[in-house]
C-alpha cells in the first residue's frame, strides 16, 4: 500500500528516481530543477538509493555522459530548464537518433530574454522536434506517475526513445501538493530491470555507436526512428493502463474533463489545465457547457485523438504557453489545427498565448475566453487568433 | 619486461586496416601506438570526437574499431566517456558486469575537439578524476573541415581561416600549452609524446596513462601532410624533427611530478622543422628573417620554462 504524503513536484520525482534507482545521473542544476539533482545526491549521501551521480560541468555534458551510460549498458537520466534543456539541444537529438532510452526530468521554465526563472513551455516546445517522447504533467502526483512509466516506455523494444517527463516551474515544481507515494518495491517491480541486447560494455560483444552515414543509410535511420515514434503511442496507452490498474490512476493520452457534452472546450497543457477545470466547475454551475481537455503526451502527437475529441464541440480554445515568432501561431495551436482539418472536423478553433514567463492565468481569464468563444459562435464572427491573455495594457494595467 | 617492438607488433590490431584516412596522416598511428599498450585480454571502450579520425574510421556499416567504440559528438568527447566509466563502475558493483572482466576507457580527439570545442568537457571529466584516458591527437589545426587554425596552430602558420597574403603573415597568436593545463588539473597523470624511432616513448606513456588510476592525458603530435604540407612519406621525420629541434619537447608529469623524457644532444635549429612544411614557406622569403627569429624564440622560451619545471 503507498502512503499519503505531502510534498512539492521537484520532491515528487526525486521521490520516483530513489524509487527507480536507475544506474547513472549526471546534472548540472538550473532553476527550477535544481532540487531535483540535490535531493537525489542526498539521498545517496544517507543511503537510501545507490545510482552512480555525476556532477558534470555543464547540461552539454549531462546529457552526454547519459547517454555515454545507456551506450555503455545503464539506465540513466538527467533532469534539466529552461537554457539547460537549450544548451544541450544538440545532444536530445543525438540521444534520440542512437536510440537510447534514457530520461529527463524537465521542469519548465522560460527561455531568455529577457531572463526569467518562471513558468512558460517555451523550452520543452523547443525541443519538440527533437525524437523524444514529452509526457506532461498538471500536477506534482502526475509528474511522479508519469515518471514512473517513463521507463517502462522508453525501455519497450519497439520504442528505444528518450522520454522527457515535464512539469511547470515553480507552480508544480516547488507548491507543496497532497499526493499518494507508493511502495518502493512495488514501484520497482512495475519498472524492472532494463534489458538491454547490444551495448559497449558486453564482453566479447563490442560493438561502435555513432557512426558517420552516408547518403545511402542515412534516411532509412530516420525512418526507423519515426516509426518507432508512432509506435510509442500504444506502448504510452499500455503503460498508463497497466498504471492504472497497479495504482489506481492516470490518464492515457489526454484527460477529457466534462467534455462529453460541452459546446466549448479548452485545450490546455500542464498546470494551467486545474486552472481551467475550476472554471469549467463554475461555468457548468451556471448552465454553460463547457469542458477541458488536458493534454498529456504531446510527442508523439494524438492528432487524430484530439481531432475527434473536440470534432463535436461548437467551438475550442486551444491553449498555447509558448510563442513560435512565426506570426500565425503557437506549437500547439498549430498542430491541434493541422489535426481538425486532416480530420475534416469542422470546428471553429481559435489559438490562445498565455502564461508566458510566469505571467498569471487566472479562472476569470477562463471565463473570459469561453465567453469569447460563445460570442463568436452565436455572431459567427470567429475572434481574433493568437491573443495574449493578461497582457499589460499601455495604461499599465 | 623490457620494451620490444617486434614483440609489440606482433600483438593483435586492435585498429584494423582499411580505414579511409589519408596516406602520411599521423593519426591513425597514434591511435594503433596507444591501443598497443593495452593488455591482451583486457577490453577496452573507445570514445571518440567528432573529426577526420571519425569520419574515416566509422562509415556506417563499416568499423574498423575492434573493440566498443562510441562517437557521440564533437566536444563531449570527455564527458561521453565520463558517462561510460561511471556506467562500468555501476555495474560491477550492482553485480550487472562480472568482476572479472576489465575494462580500459581511452579518448581520441583531434586539437579541435579537445583544445577548443571540447576543452569544457575534457576539463570537467579531468577534474571528476574519471578513470580513463584522453587522448588528444595534435595536428595543429581543424584539419576535418579544411586546415582553419586551432588554439594549437602555432605562430605563423598560413591555414584558410589565417591565410598567409600581403597584410598577414598567418597565425597571429602562439599555441596553447594544453599539456601544462591538464597538468594543472592535479589529475595523475600527463605526457606528451610523439612517434620515434621504435615507439618506446609512445608505448610506455600509453601504458602508464592507460594503468594509473584516475584521469590521464596524453598529447600526441601527429602531423597531418594535407595541412603541414609535407611529403607523405615523411611522416616519422616531421615528428622527429619536431623532437629534435624542441618544438615538442617529450615530457610526463606524474601527480605533478614534472620529467623531461628527452633532452637532444644537440638541439637542431627551428628552421629544420619549418622548412618541410609547406604552411611555412613564407616564413623563408627574403625580409622575414623576424619572423623565424621571433619563432626561434618562443621555442627557446617555452623549452627553458619547462627545464625549469622538470628541474624544480
Amino acid at each position: 500500500m503507498g502512503r499519503r504524503d505531502r510534498m512539492s513536484g521537484n520532491e515528487a520525482v526525486a521521490n520516483a528516481i530513489r524509487q527507480v534507482n536507475p544506474d547513472v545521473m549526471p546534472a548540472f542544476p538550473i532553476t527550477p530543477s535544481t532540487e531535483i539533482p540535490q535531493m537525489v545526491s542526498t539521498f545517496i549521501a544517507n543511503g537510501k538509493m545507490d545510482t552512480e551521480f555525476i556532477p558534470v560541468e555543464s547540461e552539454h555534458s549531462s546529457m552526454s555522459a547519459a547517454l555515454g551510460a545507456e551506450a555503455a549498458g545503464a539506465r540513466a537520466l538527467t533532469a534539466t530548464s529552461s537554457a539547460g534543456l537549450a544548451y544541450m539541444w544538440e545532444e536530445l537529438l543525438l540521444a534520440a537518433s542512437n536510440r537510447q532510452p534514457l530520461v529527463l526530468a524537465l521542469v519548465n521554465r522560460t527561455l531568455s530574454g529577457p531572463l526569467n526563472i518562471n513558468a512558460d513551455h517555451t523550452d520543452g516546445m523547443g525541443a519538440r522536434d527533437t525524437g523524444w517522447i514529452q509526457i506532461y504533467a498538471e500536477t506534482n502526483q502526475e509528474a511522479y506517475d508519469n515518471f514512473i512509466q517513463a521507463y517502462p516506455i522508453a525501455e519497450n523494444p519497439a520504442v528505444h526513445l528518450p522520454v522527457m517527463i515535464c512539469q511547470d516551474g515553480f507552480i508544480t515544481s516547488h507548491a507543496v501538493q497532497n499526493i499518494e507515494i507508493e511502495d518502493d518495491e512495488a514501484v520497482k517491480k512495475f519498472v524492472g530491470e532494463r534489458e538491454v541486447e547490444e551495448y559497449l560494455l558486453n564482453p566479447g560483444k563490442p560493438i561502435s555507436v555513432g557512426p558517420y552515414s552516408v547518403v545511402g543509410y542515412c534516411m532509412e535511420a530516420r525512418k526507423a526512428q519515426e516509426v518507432a515514434m508512432e509506435n510509442a503511442k500504444d506502448v504510452i496507452i499500455d503503460v498508463a493502463k497497466k498504471f492504472k490498474k497497479e495504482f489506481g490512476r492516470g490518464f492515457e493520452l489526454f484527460e477529457e474533463y466534462k467534455t462529453e457534452d460541452a459546446d466549448y472546450i479548452m485545450l490546455i497543457m500542464g498546470s494551467a489545465a486545474g486552472t481551467a477545470k475550476q472554471a469549467v466547475d463554475d461555468l457548468r454551475a451556471k448552465g454553460m457547457k463547457v469542458g477541458v481537455l488536458k493534454l498529456r503526451v504531446f510527442r508523439p502527437f494524438p492528432a487524430e485523438e484530439i481531432a475527434k475529441a473536440l470534432s463535436k464541440a461548437k467551438a475550442v480554445a486551444i491553449m498555447d504557453r509558448c510563442e513560435s515568432y512565426n506570426g500565425h501561431g503557437g506549437p500547439l495551436g498549430m498542430e491541434v489545427m493541422a489535426g481538425l482539418y486532416r480530420a475534416k472536423a469542422d470546428v471553429m478553433a481559435v489559438d490562445y498565448i498565455y502564461g508566458l514567463s510566469g505571467r498569471d492565468f487566472t479562472v476569470d481569464n477562463v471565463y473570459d475566453i469561453f465567453a469569447e468563444l460563445e460570442d463568436a459562435v452565436k455572431s459567427g464572427k470567429a475572434p481574433a487568433q493568437c491573443q495574449y491573455i493578461g497582457l499589460r495594457t499601455k495604461e499599465g494595467k | 619486461m623490457a620494451y620490444n617492438l617486434k614483440e609489440e607488433l606482433n600483438k593483435p590490431e586492435r585498429f584494423a586496416p582499411g580505414h579511409r584516412l589519408c596516406a602520411g596522416c599521423g593519426a591513425p598511428i597514434a591511435v594503433r601506438s596507444v591501443l598497443r599498450a593495452l593488455h591482451e585480454g583486457d577490453h577496452a571502450v573507445i570514445a571518440n570526437a567528432t573529426g577526420c579520425l571519425e569520419v574515416s574510421s566509422f562509415t556506417y556499416p563499416y568499423t574498423a574499431w575492434e573493440d566498443s567504440y562510441i562517437h557521440n559528438a564533437f566536444e563531449n568527447a570527455g564527458a561521453t566517456l565520463s558517462g561510460v566509466e561511471t556506467a562500468y563502475r555501476v555495474l560491477k558493483k550492482r553485480g550487472k558486469l562480472d568482476k572479472e572482466e576489465t575494462f580500459k576507457f581511452i579518448a581520441f580527439g583531434g586539437d579541435g575537439g579537445t583544445y577548443d570545442i571540447g576543452f569544457q568537457s575534457l576539463s570537467g571529466a579531468m577534474e571528476r578524476g574519471h578513470d580513463l584516458v584522453y587522448v588528444c591527437y595534435d595536428n595543429g589545426a581543424y584539419m576535418n573541415t579544411g586546415i582553419q587554425r586551432s588554439s594549437a596552430t602555432p605562430m605563423y602558420a598560413d591555414t584558410t581561416t589565417t591565410p598567409v597574403g600581403s597584410e598577414s603573415n598567418g597565425k597571429m597568436q602562439n599555441r596553447k600549452d594544453l599539456a601544462a593545463i591538464i597538468a594543472n588539473h592535479d589529475v595523475p597523470y600527463v605526457a606528451q609524446t610523439t612517434y620515434l624511432g621504435n615507439f618506446k616513448d609512445i608505448h610506455e606513456k600509453s601504458e602508464k596513462a592507460i594503468y594509473t588510476e584516475g584521469s590521464a592525458f596524453l598529447n600526441v603530435l601527429a602531423p597531418c601532410p594535407r595541412g603541414w604540407r609535407y611529403e607523405t612519406a615523411d611522416l616519422m621525420e616531421m615528428c622527429r624533427l619536431a623532437v629534435e629541434t624542441c618544438y615538442w619537447p617529450l615530457f610526463e608529469v606524474e601527480h605533478g611530478k614534472w620529467t623531461l623524457n628527452y633532452e637532444p644532444k644537440q638541439k637542431l635549429p627551428i628552421e629544420d622543422f619549418l622548412r618541410p612544411q609547406g604552411r611555412f614557406k613564407h616564413l623563408f622569403k627574403k625580409g622575414n628573417e623576424d619572423l623565424l627569429e621571433q619563432f626561434q624564440a618562443e621555442v627557446d622560451r617555452r623549452w627553458e620554462n619547462l627545464q625549469y619545471l622538470c628541474n624544480r
